[in-house]
């Protein structure tokens, strides 16, 4: 049956209201970020200003360590999302499938993890990290941002293992798998969509983190992409253009990683839900 | 020579929970043996013990002449069906029978003669290439059904295959698991709830009620013949009427029922047990009494008519043209070769004469 063309209508115009509310401040700094100078404010409302120049963005890449952050941020994003991946799809089988002493409990704390605002770990884990000599380095950093996502990330991944019936593991290791195997063989390429789910959630914590970043981080060699942007605000100046083309580039690496995997995004949210 | 021996086995899980209770069983190579009970009897746990999915407690299981108490599944040389076909989603049909042959590193030409073989004989040649969710249940549970029969295992592991389809495909397949053991001639393990699966598919039947195997026999013994009322009533559809009262001086009486009795069976309270294909409205055998026809199902090739015998309630399976309607009263009688006598209480145990003491039961 087909809806009232006026309902259509209706919603449609609804949901331009609020993707208009979402996208406009993202045009507005890809609109500053074009503008010549350093301008802020302008009375101008055409998304692309009459003299438009990527100054800027040349700017960035030439009179700015924009690409050393660029690459201290992949480095250390990308090996978080790896340990988190490594570690969560392990840590999560265990507390879908064995029953040990312990496992309720550590359960409770895993959740428990959760309950406490990120920056009521900062003051500890700074300490712990200071006293391991680990100030200032990458490896202090990875630390940091695995510690923080990783309860959440086994959590989702036991969540994702439970929906797998454990009789197919079982046909794997009649059928001549060890348990490693039937784990790696079978059950590993069935939660590809929760590995999915984790690899991003761990990719953002990383990327787009500032506080502890700005803790751990100390020198403008070592910063990466928000700390680097952070550095273009100074108390008397702000160099808005620079700001702003900073900002764009840093969330096109985020775009794409959401877009590309989207697909698995979409199944892995709805996985469950179904009945097989 | 006994292919697949379990001795004093048992299940106790970490809660305190006895699932198998002291689980003796000999099986012969080539044997089709069925593990029958409710729910919770162990039957299912059994089964998984065999195939070194569930540890063992007490006892020991041996495949061959080797202990495999410690051993893995994957070592164990068995095949098993799941009752949720469990195939691997992300695998092909084809690669879903190639997967165990794969891992066990066998030729690529021998992995393929083996796959057309068995696809043929199910035949399922046309389903290979396709994956389990675009099949239905009928069909993945020949692919599963398949990827047993390509690992050519000393022992088939069947758990509850068949309660997953529907009733028409259940006695198909039914027919086709018989005929694939008469083919084969593996030996073969097979759990499932339904006595009728049991009763055809097995060569012996083994039946299971609270972690405790009751009795091992042929279908025709069992039903002849069971050891206690919890078999007498399990197998059997409809199930065996009992009828509680107690012997005195050979005669059985309780309110509604006296009829004569073996002199040799002992005194006191008692079960009369009666099969409803044994109680008839023509005259012969013992007459029961006046029974009051309560309903009457008329089920085309025969008719179920179920009565009240005073205070007690049964059921005959009569002719189809069984005249008689709700409310009327008709006089039963019973084949009295066809009696059983048991002790009082749920799991009475049989009572024997003194001529069953030394033949049928001497087993038991």
């Amino acid at each position: 049956m087909r809806e009232p063309r006026l309902l259509t209508a209706v919603r449609h115009l609804v949901l331009l209201l609020f993707v208009g509310i979402a996208v406009y401040p993202v045009l507005n700094v890809l609109s500053i970020s074009l503008r010549p100078g350093n301008r802020l404010r302008s009375t101008d409302l055409s998304l692309i200003p009459d003299n438009a120049t990527i100054a800027s963005y040349v700017q960035l890449f030439t009179e700015q360590p924009f690409l050393t952050w660029l690459g201290n941020s992949l480095l250390v994003s990308v090996l978080v999302t790896l340990t988190g991946v490594v570690l969560a799809s392990v840590g999560g089988y265990a507390f879908s499938r064995f029953r040990f002493v312990g496992r309720e409990f550590s359960m409770l704390a895993i959740l428990t993890t959760q309950m406490f605002p990120a920056t009521m770990l900062l003051l500890p884990l700074y300490i712990l990290i200071a006293k391991l000599h680990l100030v200032n380095t990458f490896i202090g950093l990875m630390i940091f941002y695995t510690a923080t996502a990783l309860p959440f990330c086994v959590w989702q991944m036991k969540g994702f293992y439970d929906t797998i019936p454990p009789s197919l593991e079982e046909a794997a290791r009649i059928d001549g798998c060890s348990r490693f195997q039937a784990f790696r063989l079978v059950i590993l390429p069935l939660a590809l969509p929760g590995l999915v789910i984790t690899a991003l959630f761990s990719f953002m914590t990383a990327w787009s983190e500032y506080i502890v970043a700005a803790q751990v981080l100390q020198e403008r060699e070592m910063f990466t992409l928000p700390l680097g942007l952070k550095s273009f605000q100074a108390s008397m100046s702000t160099e808005w253009g620079l700001y702003a083309a900073a900002s764009i580039l840093v969330s096109i690496p985020v775009v794409i990683v959401f877009v590309s995997l989207s697909r698995y995004l979409v199944s892995g949210l709805t996985l469950g839900s179904v009945k097989e | 020579m006994s292919f697949l021996r379990l001795s004093d086995l048992d299940k106790v899980y970490p809660n305190g929970f006895r699932a198998v209770n002291q689980a003796n069983l000999e099986i012969r190579e080539g044997e089709f043996v069925v593990l029958v009970g409710p729910s919770g009897c162990g039957k299912t746990t059994t089964l998984r013990m065999i195939a070194g999915l569930e540890e063992i407690s007490e006892g020991s299981i041996e495949i061959d002449g080797t202990v495999v108490n410690e051993m893995a599944p994957a070592d164990r040389d068995i095949a098993m069906v799941f009752q949720n076909y469990a195939l691997y989603p992300h695998m092909s049909n084809r690669e879903n029978l190639a997967f165990g042959l794969k891992l066990r590193r066998m030729p690529k030409d021998e992995i393929e003669r083996r796959i057309t073989e068995a696809a043929r004989s199910l035949s399922i040649e046309h389903l290979l290439d396709r994956r389990p969710r675009e099949l239905s249940g009928g069909q993945r549970q020949r692919i599963a059904l398949g990827r047993a029969i390509v690992r050519d295992p000393k022992v088939f592991l069947f758990d509850e295959p068949l309660s997953n389809l529907d009733a028409k495909l259940r006695v198909q397949m039914r027919t086709e698991i018989a005929r694939l053991h008469k083919r084969l001639k593996t030996t073969m393990v097979y759990v499932t709830h339904d006595q009728v699966e049991a009763m055809t598919l097995g060569d012996r039947i083994v039946v299971m009620k609270d972690g405790v195997i009751q009795q091992v026999d042929s279908p025709m013994n069992l039903y002849d013949s069971p050891v206690n009322r919890f078999v007498a009533g399990f197998i059997g559809s409809p199930a065996m009427n009992f009828f509680e009262g107690s012997l005195v001086r050979g005669r059985f009486s309780c309110e509604g029922i006296a009829c004569p009795a073996d002199e040799s069976l002992p005194e006191g309270p008692a079960v009369l047990g009666i099969r409803p294909e044994d109680l008839q409205v023509q005259p012969g055998g013992a007459c029961l009494g006046e029974a009051e026809l309560e309903v009457v199902e008329h089920m085309g090739h025969e008719t179920m008519a179920y009565f009240r015998l005073g205070t007690q309630t049964g059921v005959a399976r009569l002719s189809a043209d069984f005249p008689g309607r709700p409310g009327e009263a008709v006089t039963l009688y019973a084949r009295s070769s066809s009696w059983h006598f048991f002790a009082p209480g749920e799991g009475g145990a049989r009572l024997l004469t003194e001529e069953t003491k030394t033949t049928g039961n001497a087993e038991a």
